[in-house]
């Protein structure tokens, strides 16, 4: 893979134009659904991946991140979220364009007949379980689980890593305290997954692929799982490198790469900039525009939000159903709101009281 | 070999494990499933619907298997591993060192990231099929608690090994715990938990300590997370998971058109 192509993958990955890319193409896919969803689109751009694959794999940096034994899962995780996002639009497409002509869904074509356990599913299970136990088989014998030296709290690795699947909480940090990225927004995505049912009042698309039938619910979870979790994990795991410094996928881990770090907090931009003052003692006064700004959007959005751009979801959701949803979302839109405000104002805190442990 | 066949389906040894004839005809078919109790957990017919690849993905059906993988492969490493600091690497280590194309460790290692991997898309189909919508609000919520419980089941795991990256994806993972609201001693409001200068909320007693029994990843978390990961989060899991299949059935089979 010539040189220029790799710098240039490099420099797409770095956070600002990598989230923006990853939003565009997720958008794009959404838009576009009926031209991705063709089998051979699909299979082209499989191509092209693979290939891009495969050339960049001489690359010693890339290999190394790559083939890191504990990372091969990502590998995995990246192409079946592909592929499966892929198998949903296709059979999305078909159906919303079946249902538009008054016939019934592919699952409702299929679910007038039934057939035995015996053998339909049960052979079809126990191909399964044969062929994925012979995969495992032979991953297992290729590739020995990792053991590294004995455990020392003397020694602290660097980077030092949770386990991959936390790496998107884990980059959260860079934008977060560790009570926000580590309990509450953790807290948060557990309660919200569990209040799905109770908060999704559509009946439609009950038991068969469709986009058109909620295409609000099927757009935000997909926002939620593949932009702030998955392609978090992604880049938490294949990105960040020593010091938690951004790496290219093709750029050496340099232990002495610095970013420099420019932290200014939301009443510092209040008081000294905007007002020429200094900024006053008691910390209460201090971050009231953070106060102000966090009420602004807890208490009042909602309501603004019912009466504007959800007006009709608050009629069918009704007060309380809706009063959680929109806090739900609106935590959700927190994380990409104060990662856009830390690249591009260098904010740190909107509310930032150290003394007490509350930073937000 | 016929003859052989036929004369041991006709031993009473063999009547009294198997009470049906080969499942070639609807009757038998019926029993087959209905007399064993793992097919059990299957009606006896299913909408064509349900049973496509392309529309469960199989991956509920592949968490449970790669559950009953770890269970096994689990098992057989817990026969040669000790939970002490002295011990638990050495143990890890010999396991590699000493056992001819040993791949206990492996299947279990790799089994459980694609366990991870597995639900999470599971809950993703869930979700795209929109079976979480009524009847099958509450095995959803079934369904988020045995995710929680991958997750924590993994997590646990990894600091069996008792290497550097064990520890330190444990130190860093429980570190959070330390800015828990209230009960972590660096978390919001528990500078406010005390009593003339005494403070409630300290090092020593917050919840990061409770959870590894020492102010940092020592020996007493090892032993903690070993009783979790070998004993407490298996059972609830399992158990939850008897519910899951029970409730999926109960809902009316796997979702499909109303
Ligand atoms: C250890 C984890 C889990 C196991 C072993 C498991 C297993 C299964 C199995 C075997 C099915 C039958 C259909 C299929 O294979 O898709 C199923 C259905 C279901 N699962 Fe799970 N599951 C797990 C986690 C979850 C999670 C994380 C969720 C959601 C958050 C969930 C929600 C559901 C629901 C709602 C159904 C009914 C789907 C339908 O009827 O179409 N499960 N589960």
């Amino acid at each position: 893979m010539p040189q220029f192509i790799k710098d240039l993958i490099d420099a797409i990955s770095a956070p600002i134009p990598y989230t923006v890319l990853t939003t565009a193409l997720l958008a794009g896919v959404i838009i576009f659904r009926k031209w991705v969803s063709k089998p051979s689109v699909f299979v082209a751009f499989s191509v092209v991946g693979v290939l891009g694959f495969i050339g960049a794999f001489p690359d010693p940096n890339f290999k190394q991140i790559i083939t890191k034994p504990d990372n091969i899962p990502i590998v995995i995780l990246i192409a079946t979220v592909v592929f499966f996002t892929w198998l949903f639009l296709r059979r999305a497409v078909i159906n919303d364009e079946r249902i538009k002509k008054g016939q019934p869904s592919l699952e409702g074509e299929m679910a007038k007949k039934k057939v035995f356990t015996w053998p339909d599913l049960v052979y079809s299970e126990l191909i399964c379980m044969l062929l994925f136990m012979a995969a495992l088989m032979v991953w297992s014998l290729l590739i020995q689980a990792p053991i590294e030296e004995p455990a020392s709290m003397a020694r602290t690795p660097n980077p030092s890593k949770a386990p991959w699947y936390f790496l998107g909480l884990q980059e959260l940090l860079v934008y977060f305290d560790p009570w926000i990225a580590g309990v509450l927004l953790p807290s948060f995505i557990i309660v919200g997954l569990c209040a799905i049912p109770y908060l999704d009042t559509n009946p439609k698309g009950n038991g068969y692929y469709t986009f058109e039938e909620r295409p609000f619910a099927v757009s935000f979870f997909m926002v939620g799982f593949i932009l702030l979790w998955v392609s978090l994990v992604i880049m938490g795991t294949f990105l960040r490198g020593p010091n938690w410094s951004f790496f290219g996928p093709f750029e050496y881990w340099d232990h002495n790469k610095l970013e420099p770090m420019v932290s200014i907090n939301l009443s510092e931009y209040f008081w000294i900039k905007a007002l020429g003052q200094h900024l006053p003692q008691n910390p209460l006064i201090r971050e009231a525009p953070g106060f102000a700004f966090m009420g602004f959007w807890f208490l009042m959005l909602p309501p603004i939000m019912g009466k504007w751009v959800f007006k009709k979801l608050a009629l069918d959701m009704g007060a309380i159903r809706y009063a959680v949803f929109a806090h739900l979302f609106l935590w959700t839109a927190l994380v990409p709101l104060k990662m856009v405000m830390r690249w591009t104002i260098d904010l740190k805190y909107i509310i930032g009281i150290p003394e007490w442990f509350l930073n937000v | 070999m016929d003859k052989l066949l036929a004369y041991i389906a006709r031993t009473q040894i063999w009547k009294s494990i198997i009470r049906h004839g080969y499942p070639d005809t609807p009757r038998n078919r019926t029993l087959a499933v209905l007399s064993n109790v793992l097919l059990h957990l299957h009606p006896v017919k299913v909408r064509r619907s349900g049973i496509k690849l392309s529309y469960t993905w199989c991956m509920g059906g592949l968490t449970f298997f790669l559950f009953l993988i770890e269970t096994i492969t689990g098992l057989l490493l817990m026969f040669y591993y000790r939970p002490t600091a002295e011990l638990a690497y050495q143990d890890i280590f010999a396991l590699r060192e000493h056992v001819p194309i040993g791949v206990m460790r492996e299947v279990h290692r790799w089994a459980a990231h694609l366990m991870v991997i597995s639900v999470w898309l599971h809950m993703y189909r869930v979700f795209l099929t929109g079976s979480y919508k009524p009847p099958r609000e509450f095995n959803w919520n079934v369904g988020v608690i045995l995710l929680v419980l991958t997750l924590l089941l993994s997590f646990t795991g990894y600091l069996l090994p008792w290497d550097q990256l064990a520890i330190w994806a444990i130190t860093v993972g429980t570190n959070m715990a330390r800015a828990t609201p209230f009960i972590g001693h660096e978390g919001p409001g528990a500078a406010l938990l005390q009593f003339g200068g005494l403070q409630f909320v300290h090092a020593g007693d917050d919840v990061r300590f409770g959870l590894l029994a020492g102010r940092f990843v020592g020996e007493g978390a090892l032993l903690r997370f070993y009783v979790l990961h070998c004993l407490g989060f298996p059972l609830i899991a399992a158990t939850l998971m008897a519910v899951h299949f029970w409730r999926v059935r109960k809902d009316g089979g796997i979702s499909g058109p109303l």
